[in-house]
């Protein structure tokens, strides 16, 4: 595959065995800035370990991934774990806020990580948590909002850095019809004016109608539909 | 449907009389409606006329002539065509698309892409209503909400059949 123009991460023949499983087998990927790139294909197809390998978080057996002009492959484990934390947002299916902390404890958290003070972080964080309509959820915790409350808190925390990248596996999984569509809304028009890319992993139609595009993973390979058609 | 593709992609496994014609479609996909003799004849004509099949031979008995055809190169080349091009979404086009999938099967090529490229087609048609939805009013969204249930309908018995697809294989080709 040649690298499309412009594009703001690229994979280019990724392979990742799992024991005797093989999870990947010349998979490719590009996203262009703010572009949602729906990623499809059946359970076990390799579609999260993609994500999981061009979000830095499992290194692929051999293959490149490019972000901004950078090498992925070739950093170290705490290089990865900078790029991560300043450069990509992450929204998942279940369990991903922090139960001891509030709402706006767990948007601000990724900030605080970074060193920004508590007051700086939780204003930032309330901006966001207004643009996904939960700031009324501030002070209550996790295990006192609804499946779809707590996602929309947990897309707000994965924009409060103001990400380029944001990988969402499967974020409406958990969630009724209404409120899966109602944090695609959210999440694409937030991710939309910010400019930030976002790497959808879905089985749902509905869902993958939220985006500009998708790559359909089979057997661990990737097909790009819009070359295809 | 499109019997002439149909009855064409059969031929792609080797020449045959209409009547081992009708015989296969019947077998493969006319449960519920077989052809008609008449179809078969009028429609291999047609073919023939259009230069995609070709007589290979021609037995003598004691009723009418049987003609036995083969498909041409130009025959293939209008199979893959039409496999390869994406249904329009529209209720019912099941028969259409199974048709296509067990074709392909029939003649070794990869069914997971016509798959892949009608789930495309689809994902088109519900971009372009997710978007009228999320701009409009509460009537286009209800509007938009049943067309997007009807496609979604059609990709649930397509990822399914997708899924399917090493148990169809054998069982078309016993």
């Amino acid at each position: 595959m040649t690298i499309p123009a412009g594009s703001l991460l690229t994979a280019q023949d990724l392979r990742k065995t799992y024991g005797p499983t093989t999870a990947l087998d010349g998979a490719e990927f590009s996203i262009h800035p703010g572009e949602v790139v729906a990623v499809m294909g059946p359970s076990g197809s390799g579609k999260s370990t993609l994500l999981h390998c061009i979000a830095g978080i499992v290194m692929p057996d051999s293959g490149s991934i490019t972000y901004n002009g950078r090498e992925v492959t070739a950093m170290s484990d705490a290089e990865r774990s900078a790029l991560r934390r300043s450069e990509f947002g992450f929204v998942f299916q279940f369990g991903q806020l922090v139960p001891e902390l509030t709402c706006v404890e767990n948007v601000a958290l990724p900030l605080r990580l970074s060193g920004s003070s508590r007051k700086e972080a939780e204003r930032t964080a309330l901006a966001w948590m207004e643009r996904l309509e939960v700031d009324d959820l501030r002070k209550k915790r996790p295990g006192e909002v609804s499946g779809g409350q707590g996602q929309r808190v947990a897309v707000a925390r994965s924009l409060v850095t103001n990400p380029r990248v944001v990988f969402a596996d499967e974020p409406t999984g958990a969630l009724d019809s209404f409120n899966g569509e109602r944090v695609m809304e959210l999440l694409t028009d937030a991710a939309r004016s910010a400019n930030a890319a976002v790497v959808l992993v879905t089985h749902e139609a509905r869902v993958a109608a939220y985006s500009d595009r998708e790559i359909v993973v089979r057997d661990g390979r990737s097909r790009d539909m819009e070359r295809v058609v | 449907m499109s019997i002439g593709h149909t009855l064409l992609g059969l031929l792609e496994s080797g020449p045959r009389h209409g009547y081992d014609l009708k015989r296969a479609f019947d077998e493969k996909f006319g449960h519920d409606r077989p052809l008609h003799y008449g179809q078969v004849y009028s429609t291999m004509s047609r073919l023939l006329k259009n230069g995609l099949v070709e007589v290979d031979g021609i037995e003598a008995g004691g009723g009418p002539e049987r003609k036995r055809y083969a498909i041409t190169e130009a025959g293939i080349t209008d199979v893959e065509r039409w496999l390869a091009t994406p249904e329009k979404p529209e209720p019912y086009l099941q028969s259409t698309l199974y048709t296509k999938v067990v074709l392909a099967l029939l003649t070794h090529r990869d069914a997971g892409d016509i798959l892949d490229t009608q789930r495309s087609e689809h994902l088109r048609s519900m971009r372009i209503l997710t978007d009228r939805k999320r701009k409009g009013d509460l009537a286009d969204q209800l509007i938009c909400d049943h067309a997007l249930f009807h496609l979604e309908a059609d990709l649930r018995w397509l990822e399914l059949t997708a899924a399917r697809l090493d148990k169809l294989r054998a069982a078309v080709t016993r």
